[in-house]
């Protein structure tokens, strides 16, 4: 037998290896058929199948054992077997249970979009705005907890996570000493460190970039700008750290680097871990080679005030009095 | 009287220690097994046996043991699951208390038909009199040279270790189990892979209830075989029942499977009837995450025809008209008691015991208990009762480990059957909180639906 295997995802087939998670094997087709997926990630070993925003319907098993399977599964630790069939977004069950699993999640979420840094390049807003309801049905109070710095240059907000566990594998896998981890139980689960023990080594605060809320944000950051007033752009630097090799996006207002992030890709997930001297301590532009702007997706937020998609809006054209708003706006952007 | 196999000899005194259990034959099975059979031909005669697993999903047990993966050079672990922590469930923990030898005696039978030289038993941390109590056993049986290197003369050898856990019902979960033993968070894995191929710190593993692993004594004493001769269809052998709530006798009962549930109801044998002269009103059958039933529906099938304590038969009619056998924790609810009041509590306990890693059941479980918490204390509205079942259908299946399930189904099943009491509530909000609704029509005889006739068209 080959190594691979045939998937059929939402009527479209594709080859993939075998031992690839139903979820890869969508990315490998790419578009709209890719599910959602907020613990996954796959640079951490060990980690999804907990939001269960992924989930799927495995309509046949495989070639050799046809059946489907008897519930929805969690499409990124499911893999494929030669033959599978598997509904996305073709199917409705999938889809209002993903609605359920996005409700759920957003019952005891305090919905302070407008002044949390995370907006703009929040997963879970991208989520509630595709499949949640414009209203919601929790009217009970929600649970809170109080913020804390974990350090000098990271704050933790528990009221805004969801509990992905990405930033303990994080910790886990990427730095030598596992500072934190969860305390205590069921919807009173928190992410804690050990006595607000300040999270301390040289690639923490990659735990901001894997986080898919605004649990942890960047106190370097922290109410500077929303992101969708910053342009990102792609530059390096040689890193004396051993593991860090100083490629990085930068997001700049204006002259300033506002704060560094490491590179993302399409699916939101970082291209290499970057270490903290170049995240926190290097922020001015003569520390780096910038090499180009940051190709950023038309459908994210952050590419409505982009150089790439710099092009007025057809309403715009129509309306005098927009196209002169429209020009002020760019004249003070470009203002430097 | 009917046969018991477990609660043979729990009236003598002293079966606790180790000299009386072997005057009333005890250790037979260990003597037999080591020195006459193969650990395949013991797997075959559980198999034979049709034993289910006791803890509650009722999984063949021989099967399970076979699905164990041997590759050479890994060692391979036998785990018994004493973490009983459900609702209404007290079997494992009397089991234990009164025979803990039972219990040492199937550990060293299964973990020899398994290969495993090294066994524990997780016990549930509240039950520290039972670890005890097991601890000393373990000793006494050592020294009787039942345990440690070479029994019985026979070269083989078996540690038998108690680990007591940290009292969550969680752990009670096969995976989230072997987390604990192994000293993290007790968060269910997610399957696969499953123990069976790679479970305590990544060997073979199976894992199994105190019940499960007390049923193969008997079986290796008298056969399997005639082990199957006991009970009704593929639900062989004896139950250990927990009966709590408003009984004349509560406590646990070992029954043979296949008694009709009215008999252990009424007769003087078992339960004895409901207390104080009243009338039943519902049961939960096996423990608190399985659907709860109206008392006519326990006593009968929705066609009129008498249930039985089984497997198949307390689950005819699936979850429409069915429950569960479940761990066998039947809790009996007289005309007094509150549905809305027993669902919140048990939303509750689920809400409670969350482990809080994926998020249907964390944050559903607290919203469904502040729903049932609102409607039970007279504030809620009718739209209430339907978010209720669309948030409970939101939950179901659609978690890592079944504690999801578990949480869904007992507030299901209340509404689906006691949809008039949640109403009750919603409209006499005054008086729900001062009176009952009482028995209402729940113990009337079930309406047979006279079929109607398809007309041609």
């Amino acid at each position: 037998m080959s190594d691979l295997v045939k998937v059929t995802i939402d009527g479209i087939t594709v080859e993939v290896e075998n031992g690839t998670t139903i979820l890869n094997a969508a990315r490998q087709i790419g578009g709209d058929i890719v599910p959602p997926a907020m613990c996954y990630y796959s640079k951490l070993k060990g980690s999804g199948g907990k939001c269960r925003t992924c989930i799927v319907k495995v309509s046949k098993g495989s070639e050799k054992d046809p059946r489907p399977m008897p519930k929805l599964v969690a499409s990124c630790r499911t893999t494929v077997m030669d033959g599978m069939e598997v509904l996305n977004i073709t199917s409705p069950e999938v889809l209002e249970a993903r609605a359920g699993v996005v409700e759920i999640l957003l019952i005891n979420h305090p919905l302070d979009c407008p002044v949390c840094d995370q907006a703009g390049e929040c997963d879970l807003q991208n989520l509630g705005y595709e499949h949640g309801l414009q209203k919601t049905r929790y009217e009970f109070e929600r649970r809170t907890f109080d913020r804390i710095d974990i350090g000098d240059k990271i704050q933790l907000h528990m009221n805004r996570c969801i509990l992905c566990y990405r930033c303990v594998f994080t910790a886990d896998q990427i730095t030598n000493k596992r500072v934190h981890g969860i305390l205590n139980r069921g919807d009173h689960s928190e992410i804690s460190t050990y006595i607000q023990t300040a999270v301390d080594n040289d690639f923490s605060g990659n735990v901001i970039d894997v986080c898919p809320v605004g649990a942890l944000t960047d106190r370097t950051f922290r109410f500077k700008n929303r992101v969708w007033f910053t342009k990102p752009v792609d530059a390096h630097r040689n890193c004396s750290h051993e593991k860090c090799n100083g490629k990085v996006t930068l997001w700049y207002k204006g002259e300033d680097v506002l704060r560094v992030t490491a590179r993302k890709d399409q699916f939101g997930e970082v291209e290499e871990f970057i270490c903290n001297e170049c995240r926190f301590d290097k922020k001015k532009t003569s520390d780096w080679t910038l090499e180009h702007p940051t190709h950023i997706s038309d459908t994210s937020v952050i590419a409505s005030n982009h150089y790439e998609t710099f092009k007025p809006l057809p309403v715009i054209k129509e309306n005098l009095a927009l196209q002169e708003a429209n020009q002020r706006e760019l004249e003070k952007t470009f203002k430097i | 009287m009917a046969r018991k196999l477990l609660l043979e000899h729990i009236n003598v005194p002293g079966i606790n220690t180790l000299a009386v259990y072997r005057e009333k034959g005890g250790y037979r099975a260990v003597e037999k097994a080591l020195k006459t059979l193969t650990p395949e031909e013991i797997v075959e005669e559980v198999k034979k046996s049709g034993l289910r697993g006791r803890g509650g999903a009722g999984f063949p047990t021989g099967m399970k043991w076979s699905f164990l993966a041997k590759p050479e050079g890994v060692p391979r672990y036998l785990v018994c699951n004493a973490d009983e922590s459900e609702p209404g469930t007290f079997k494992d923990r009397y089991l234990m208390t009164h025979i803990p030898h039972a219990l040492i005696e199937g550990m060293i039978v299964s973990s020899f038909a398994l290969g495993a030289n090294t066994s524990y038993i997780y016990v549930r941390g509240e039950m520290m009199p039972q670890i005890r109590i097991l601890e000393r056993a373990i000793e006494e049986a050592k020294a009787a040279g039942l345990l440690g290197k070479n029994i019985l003369g026979t070269g083989y050898d078996l540690e038998l270790y108690v680990q007591p856990g940290g009292g969550a019902y969680i752990c009670g979960e096969e995976t989230a189990l072997l987390e604990s033993l192994e000293g993290k968070r007790g968060n269910p894995r997610i399957k696969p892979p499953f123990p069976a191929i790679a479970g305590l710190y990544g060997c073979p593993t199976v894992v199994n209830n105190v019940e499960s692993i007390a049923a193969v004594v008997p079986i290796i004493n008298d056969g399997g075989d005639e082990y199957a001769k006991i009970g009704i269809g593929r639900s062989t052998g004896t139950k250990l029942i927990s009966a709590s709530g408003n009984l004349v006798k509560p406590g646990v009962y070992e029954i043979e499977l296949g008694l009709p549930v009215e008999e252990f109801i009424y007769s003087d044998e078992y339960c004895g009837g409901i207390a104080n002269g009243k009338r039943l009103k519902a049961t939960v059958a096996g423990g608190s995450s399985v659907p709860i039933l109206p008392a006519n529906l326990t006593l009968k099938y929705a066609n009129g025809e008498p249930r039985l304590m089984s497997y198949e038969s307390l689950s005819e009619g699936g979850f429409a008209t069915g429950t569960m056998l479940g761990s066998g924790g039947f809790i009996a609810f007289d005309e007094d008691q509150c549905i809305v009041r027993n669902t919140w509590n048990f939303s509750r306990f689920y809400h409670h015991e969350s482990c809080g890693q994926c998020s249907p059941c964390r944050e559903g479980t607290g919203w469904m208990e502040k729903i049932l918490h609102k409607i039970e204390h007279g504030h809620g509205s009718m739209e209430d009762i339907d978010l209720l079942w669309d948030v409970q259908r939101k939950i179901e299946g659609n978690t890592i480990c079944p504690l999801g399930d578990a949480a869904a189904w007992p507030v299901a099943s209340a509404i689906r059957h006691f949809r008039d009491e949640f109403e009750w509530h919603v409209k006499e909000p005054m008086k729900s909180q001062s009176t009952n609704y009482g028995l209402a029509n729940y113990a009337n005889p079930i309406e047979k639906k006279e079929e109607v006739k398809q007309e041609n068209l």
